[in-house]
């Protein structure tokens, strides 16, 4: 007989992962209660009803966006052949280098009226010259979409490149053509896989803060900064985080219904690759036409901005201070990256071989912090962090901190905000290793540690790859949490970029942007040469 | 895959090893100062390292805005390292002072340097820079004749001739604040709801992108702190945009201070204090204001030529703590007149 896998150990470890979220939970909570009556009533009045909106309709519409690019570019560059499509398939994922607040301030600097592009299209045709305003609803949806549709795009593309073989086979032995077999068979078929990578787009939209202040749109991130920076009353704003996180869990519902009842578990490895569709002539030419004008806005021409404006300012600003923030940057992403890739499989394990209330529950709680404003966790971090420090005075003495303004401070906040980045795709890892798989090694005698290492990580590999890359980019980009709970001398990249955007200097805001930018090419560099090999193994 | 993490792995070892390095200052005798600065890095870093030179101390410091560096040293309680706390607004000031982050200081170096209205009475902080909010007008389409007063902007001959900045900046909330203060909710909240009237754009989220505005024709007029435009200036000559001093005539040119104080914790108090001396003193001060074309808050030092040459003003002497004080007020009133 095959022995069961332990279940209660697997929870208990599920639980464990949450509590750093736990933690902050509670401290936003606690902070919460002292929210101030005269301003929320204040708040309710003339500011919550235009906010709730603004986030509903910028919600919506860049994930509307952000999953038909992806699901769209990663059906041609998995499943059809046109002009370019191998760099196209890699190059698609640049953008996500690209942060977007500097996508953002790019974009305002160069096509607002005062901008190049307006300011040149005037004196070729007049004063009169119509530009449609890029600080809009419009104008900020369209770059928060182009920054995060490739989150969306890598879920995607792995999808279609597991099932893609089988997929067209059968589309076209169904008499479909290509874009029928896309939406009546690869997609449904991957909607575990979208449905996570729009989640990851909404969550990200949620908790924005640097690309829609640009924008001058407001949110509800922006009015928990108001209510904090400008009412003063960072309870206030707390409370306000807490009604964000409502919105949070109907989304997370609504991915549930968007995921499907199906249990999802694909694919015997080994299947030949199959035959790309050709897309002849004009579609093939009309194919290249859409990639390229995705992977012109959304990083070619942003780096061509970042790197003139850089120019200008290196001989001033660049100083062998960058080694260190370089160093720095890179350190701490992929220690964040790491640390949560571990806890993200801990969880996915626990979600296997113990499905239930509780492993369900920790698992949602963990993964919650990417959906709320990084300001807001980090004050959460430091605020439980100050209460355990206190006890630890109390119980050892010393005059300093124990934990606030260490690297580990930093390290949970990462945990907390980016572990659902990186629970998606180790969770689409084992959902795609057969149950029948693991049952047929129990019963062969392998023991839980046996099945794990020799059965789950080796068949996981593409999922783990996808969740330490994913959190190591978002890292590198990370601004509030770094900057409200780094130790001293700890200045990373983003630090640097904010210290000149908060002057309103951006063209000097350029040169660290542009270094975050090409630091972060090795990791999707990484990232790339991971799907290829992928794709050649299918 | 293994050889992916494993690659991961040693990446981040060898960052983390040699950025520490990279981190760790050259060794110093005393015990070092520490400063929360929400003046960013570029316009106080070398200023600080000159001081720890001189004293022979390690200066440490961490930037961010103001009110996450409060959040940060409310946490940090009893056991916080921070000496000193710097800021651009004189309401985080006031709110530090409020939340008992700052302790009073009696120095008669910094009272006679730093003027009253610039200092809290208590001695909790001392304006250290002073960075003006008035019109900035275009050279091109606006007499300066044409201007007197802020609350004249919401005339009827500047239906859309008005650029402002958004009602989130803290700059905007402390104009407001000074205005209620001077003219009552009522009556500002005319004038603030009169200047939306007249606007010709969406609010802008910097002041170098409203003066950018007008130079480019957008708008002709807006309301700006000096700084921006000095910055402008001195990149390109000749620049078509101008500073006209607001409510000459009336209580004067808004002002606000980038300003430090002593926390309440405070582990190298002493120095602290010598800290805020010197950067008052004359020479510093010049040099302290210069780096951002800010005017010195000691009032015997001359700022830089160029800003000089936006001629002398008078500043709204009211003491620029009670901004602080009715900020929320501002705040709310701004969300009233839809000021986005």
């Amino acid at each position: 007989m095959a022995a069961a896998p332990s279940r209660l150990g697997p929870a208990v470890a599920a639980i464990a992962v949450a509590l750093p979220m736990l933690a902050v939970l509670v401290a936003v909570v606690q902070g919460a209660t002292g929210a101030d009556a005269e301003l929320w009533a204040h708040l309710r009045e003339h500011v919550l009803s235009r906010v709730v909106a603004n986030t509903l309709i910028l919600v919506l519409g860049v994930v509307a966006i952000a999953a038909t690019l992806g699901t769209s570019l990663a059906w041609l560059t998995a499943a059809c052949e046109f002009p370019g499509r191998a760099f196209f398939s890699w190059a698609l994922l640049l953008p996500m280098a690209v942060p977007a607040y500097v996508l953002a301030f790019v974009a305002v600097a160069t096509l607002d009226y005062a901008g190049a592009v307006p300011t040149t299209l005037r004196s070729w045709f007049g004063d009169g010259f119509p530009v449609p305003p890029i600080r809009s609803t419009g104008g900020t949806i369209a770059v928060l979409a182009l920054a995060s549709y490739p989150y969306v795009y890598l879920m995607a593309r792995g999808a279609f490149l597991t099932h893609g073989a089988r997929v067209l086979e059968a589309a076209q032995s169904l008499g479909l053509g290509p874009w029928a077999g896309l939406f009546r068979v690869a997609v449904p078929l991957a909607r575990p896989w979208l449905a996570g990578g729009a989640a990851l787009v909404a969550m990200e939209t949620l908790a924005d803060f640097g690309a829609v202040s640009v924008f001058n749109y407001d949110t509800f991130t922006t009015a928990i900064y108001k209510a904090w920076f400008g009412l003063f009353s960072i309870e206030t704003a707390l409370l306000l985080a807490l009604l964000l996180l409502v919105f949070v869990a109907l989304a997370l519902v609504a991915e549930r219904i968007a995921r499907g009842r199906a249990r999802f578990s694909a694919a015997d490895s080994g299947v030949r690759a199959a035959e790309r569709l050709a897309l002849p002539g004009a579609r093939g030419w009309a194919a290249f036409g859409y990639a390229a004008t995705v992977f012109a806005l959304g990083f070619v021409l942003p780096a061509i901005a970042l790197a003139r404006w850089a120019w200008d300012v290196a001989a001033i600003d660049l100083d062998s201070h960058y080694v260190g923030y370089i160093l720095r940057t890179l350190g701490l992403a992929g220690m964040a990256a790491l640390a949560c890739l571990g806890l993200a499989l801990v969880l996915g394990y626990a979600s296997r071989v113990a499905d239930g209330v509780v492993t369900r529950t920790a698992s949602r709680i963990a993964t919650l912090g990417y959906a709320i404003p990084g300001a807001v966790l980090a004050v959460g971090v430091v605020s439980a962090l100050g209460a355990i420090d206190l006890r630890f005075r109390t119980i050892a003495g010393g005059e300093g901190l124990w934990l606030q303004g260490t690297v580990f401070a930093l390290l949970l906040g990462y945990v907390a905000r980016f572990l659902a980045v990186a629970h998606g795709p180790v969770l689409g890892g084992f959902a795609r290793i057969r149950l029948s798989l693991e049952e047929a090694a129990r019963s062969l005698g392998l023991s839980t540690r046996e099945v794990v290492s020799r059965l789950h990580l080796p068949l996981l590999g593409a999922g783990i790859g996808t969740a330490a890359l994913l959190v190591f980019v978002d890292v590198m980009k990370e601004m509030p949490i770094t900057l409200m709970t780094r130790p001293f001398g700890w200045d990373t990249l983003a630090v640097r970029v904010f210290e000149m955007t908060a002057e309103g200097e951006w063209e000097r805001a350029a040169l660290p942007s542009l270094a975050i930018v090409v630091a972060g090419l090795l990791p999707v560099a990484l990232l790339t040469w991971r799907m290829e090999r992928a794709a050649r193994a299918a | 895959m293994s050889v992916l993490i494993a690659l991961l792995s040693r990446l981040t070892a060898v960052c983390m090893l040699t950025g520490i390095a990279w981190a760790s200052p050259a060794l110093a005798a005393g015990e070092p100062l520490v400063v929360y600065s929400a003046r960013k890095y570029q316009l106080v870093e070398q200023l600080f390292q000159e001081y720890g030179r001189g004293r022979g101390i390690e200066v440490k410091s961490v930037t961010d805005d103001g009110a996450p560096l409060i959040q940060r040293l409310t946490a940090e309680g009893a056991m916080s390292p921070a000496d000193v706390f710097i800021s651009v607004d004189a309401g985080d000031l006031w709110r530090a002072t409020e939340a008992g982050l700052l302790s009073p200081v009696k120095s008669p170096i910094l009272e006679r340097a730093i003027p009253a209205h610039l200092r809290d009475p208590a001695g909790h902080w001392f304006g250290l820079a002073v960075r003006a909010r008035t019109i900035a007008y275009s050279t091109e389409r606006v007499k300066p004749s044409e201007l007197s007063t802020y609350a004249a902007l919401g005339d009827a001959r500047w239906k859309g001739r008005l650029c402002l900045r958004s009602g989130k900046a803290v700059y905007n909330q402390s104009l407001v604040a000074m205005m209620i203060g001077d003219n009552g909710v009522e009556t500002t909240e005319r004038i603030i709801r009169s200047w939306i009237a007249n606007l010709a754009a969406e609010p802008f989220t910097n002041d170098t992108l409203l003066l950018k505005a007008i130079a480019a024709g957008q708008c002709d007029v807006g309301i700006v702190n000096t700084y921006y435009l000095g910055r402008l200036q001195h990149e390109q000559a000749g620049f078509p945009v101008q500073i006209f001093w607001a409510d000459q005539k009336g209580r004067g040119t808004h002002v606000n201070i980038s300003g430090g104080g002593v926390t309440a914790h405070a582990k190298n108090r002493a120095e602290a204090i010598h800290f805020l001396e010197w950067l008052a003193s004359p020479e510093i001060q010049q040099r302290f204001a210069a780096v951002n074309f800010e005017f010195p808050a000691n009032a015997g030092v001359e700022p830089l030529p160029e800003v000089k040459a936006w001629g002398k003003f008078e500043p709204n002497l009211v003491n620029v703590g009670t901004i602080g004080k009715t900020q929320s007020a501002a705040v709310m009133l701004i969300d009233r007149a839809g000021w986005r």
